[in-house]
């Protein structure tokens, strides 16, 4: 079947450059792959289109780009599970990252945010004669995280990276739960409490796009959410971030359902006077136009069953 | 008449009162009935699961509990509760061993889910259940001029798998196919699907003023008079954080959020005032002017 690529061009030699797009018919069969497609037009269309790939089979890393809006490998996706004959496929470059040439992205920042987290193993006490050697069932849970293969699919689509370069980001915060949940590794502590920080595992928004993108299953955002829990529990709890966690298990816990008066009061703590102003103007123009949580919070009917479970649930965790 | 177990949660109740009635109006007028479970906590919109998934899903195993015994579809007004109250779903059904384990704390109560509740958001329910032919000849006021960019809110369209997209695609533009269905004209932008910013609001107002002010001014851009959104969470900071959106980009955005059932309303002549059109931040007399009806 044919179907249509429409793919965003760059070239950074032009004078002024600017993104452009090309179209290119490709004739693809059921196993012709996004990759096959674009090799395809490079070598018989088009030969200017500047792409990066090596292995063809999601293993290096390096061939992920939006596909129709999404990141994604290109290797790893087949045209027709995607398309129909006659349609059109679009194909960006990998977002947040600064393009160099068409498809090709420089990935710098990507590899910065990975190595400030200090991807290595910092062991304590002396070391041993041969490795350092940790029961296969401690580590069968990093299995998972250690499947990145760092090809910066989930640093494209990050929501918060795109308004914020400062954020370390999924891959970086996944990289970085790998070692905290290492059991070999000694550094938990340090490592925590510079995750609890501004740009670390607070400034992730839960969107999922980590999670739903990542040609590996690593699941950024459960590892992010993981290390808030371990932080909360190694004493990092009061992290903005933290108290409205547990603001919001309290208030839960209490009525039932959530109290959005007091959510914010009890996130930044009734005497913090700067955070409390700050939130006057919004509450009285909302005031103003009656959209407004009722000021006296009912319980649900039958609160209690609610809070048994709370006891019973919480102090085992 | 279809009849739904009814899920309101917290937000139609409490930061977006105006929610609560437009989408009973709706349902009403649809021909769905409702029964409210007023006994059902909340889901813990995620957070709660980010310090204890296994409470998370003891709760919401007690909602679905809870519709089982009234034999009942679940009915949601919000993408939040939607995706939260899905993800937990598949972990229950797909675990009969961790089901027991939840349920063995819902004993005391007398209540055991069996694992065949539906959760389903109105949004959904309205293609799925009730058709968009009988949606349209509901339809008494056009909204033909009227240019709406739909605003999905996370939890409605990640993780996938949970979802259930596989075997109904159609979900994955619903709202366009609502707005069209309608009459409407659909402003679709890169930004529909992304985070509205609201989860980090009091971690890092910034930055999820920032995504406020890059959605609305995408739309915007494109052309949008309004942006209609099936989650009040994202209402709460599109709408409620756009004045800040405004003075951090230095731009006069005022872009009306209409909630699902507001749009779908105002198609169906109801006044905007039952709507409770009147108790948004961005004023929606704009949108009103477009589609003819009076502002409130
Ligand atoms: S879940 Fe967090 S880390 Fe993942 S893409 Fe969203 S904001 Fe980024
Ligand atoms: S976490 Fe997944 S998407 Fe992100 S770099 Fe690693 S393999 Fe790629
Ligand atoms: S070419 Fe190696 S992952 Fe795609």
């Amino acid at each position: 079947m044919q179907v249509t690529f429409k793919v965003q061009r760059y070239d950074p030699e032009v004078e002024a450059p600017k993104p452009y797009w090309s179209e290119y018919q490709v004739e693809v069969n059921e196993f012709t792959t996004i990759l096959d497609s674009l090799i395809q037009v490079r070598e018989d269309t088009d030969g200017s289109l500047a792409l990066r790939c090596s292995c063809r089979s999601a293993i290096c890393g390096s061939c992920a780009m939006r596909i129709n809006g999404h990141a994604g490998l290109a290797c790893k996706t087949r045209v027709i599970t995607i398309a129909s004959e006659g349609d059109t496929i679009t194909i960006e470059p990998a977002g947040v990252m600064p393009v160099i040439k068409d498809l090709v992205v420089d990935m710098t920042p990507f590899w910065d945010k990975v190595k400030a987290v200090d991807p290595w193993l910092q062991p304590q006490g002396p070391e041993p004669e041969g490795e350092y050697l940790a029961p296969n069932e401690d580590m069968l849970h990093l299995a998972g995280v250690m499947d990145c293969i760092m090809c910066g699919a989930c640093v494209s689509d990050c929501t918060v990276l795109e308004v914020d370069p400062n954020f370390l980001g999924p891959a970086a915060l996944a990289k970085a739960y790998r070692f905290v949940a290492d059991p070999r590794d000694a550094e938990d502590k340090a490592r925590l409490g510079m995750l609890s920080d501004y740009t670390g595992i607070w400034d992730c928004t839960r969107c999922y796009e980590c999670v739903q993108v990542c040609p590996k299953g690593v699941a950024p955002m459960d590892r992010i959410m993981a290390l808030r829990d371990r932080a909360m529990h190694i004493g990092f709890d009061k992290t903005t971030g933290a108290r409205h966690t547990d603001a919001f298990a309290e208030l839960v816990g209490h009525s039932g359902w959530l109290d959005e008066l007091k959510l914010p009061i009890k996130t930044v703590g009734m005497l913090n006077l700067p955070a409390m102003l700050n939130f006057a103007p919004v509450g009285l123009r909302a005031l103003r136009r009656g959209k407004m949580p009722p000021i006296l919070h009912k319980m649900l009917p039958n609160v209690e069953n609610v809070r048994r479970i709370f006891r019973r649930i919480e102090p085992e965790d | 008449m279809a009849k739904y177990a009814f899920f309101p949660g917290c937000v139609s109740r409490g930061g977006c009162p105006e929610l609560y009635p437009a989408a009973k109006l709706i349902c009403e007028r649809l021909g769905i009935e409702l029964e409210e479970l007023a006994g059902a906590s909340c889901t813990g919109a995620g957070v709660l699961q980010e310090k204890n998934q296994f409470l998370g899903d003891v709760l919401n195993a007690r909602t679905f509990a809870m519709a089982e015994g009234l034999g009942l579809p679940i009915l949601t007004i919000c993408s939040t509760c939607q995706g939260v109250m899905s993800q937990a779903n598949k972990r229950l059904k797909d675990d009969p061993e961790y089901l027991a384990k939840v349920n063995s704390h819902l004993a005391e109560e007398g209540l055991e889910y069996k694992g065949t509740a539906v959760p389903k958001h109105l949004l959904w329910i309205i293609i799925e259940d009730v058709g968009l032919e009988k949606l349209s000849s509901y339809v008494t006021a056009p909204l033909e001029h009227l240019r709406v960019a739909p605003f999905y809110g996370c939890y409605i369209m990640r993780p996938t798998d949970a979802l259930g997209f596989d075997e109904n695609p159609q979900r994955q533009t619903s709202l366009e196919t609502v707005i069209t269905a309608l009459g409407g004209q659909v402003v679709d932008f890169p930004g529909k699907s992304r985070c509205c910013g609201f989860p980090i609001l009091t971690i890092n107002e910034r930055n999820s003023v920032a995504m406020v002010a890059k959605h609305t001014t995408e739309a915007l851009d494109l052309g949008a008079d309004a942006m209609v959104t099936p989650c009040p969470l994202c209402h709460l900071n599109l709408d409620g954080y756009q004045p800040k959106a405004m003075s951090q980009t230095q731009r006069n955005i005022n872009l009306p959020i209409l909630h699902l059932p507001q749009l779908i309303g105002l198609a169906m002549g109801i006044s905007p005032r039952d709507l409770g059109l009147q108790r948004h931040i961005i004023s929606p007399s704009d949108v009103l002017g477009i589609v003819g009806a009076a502002t409130p």
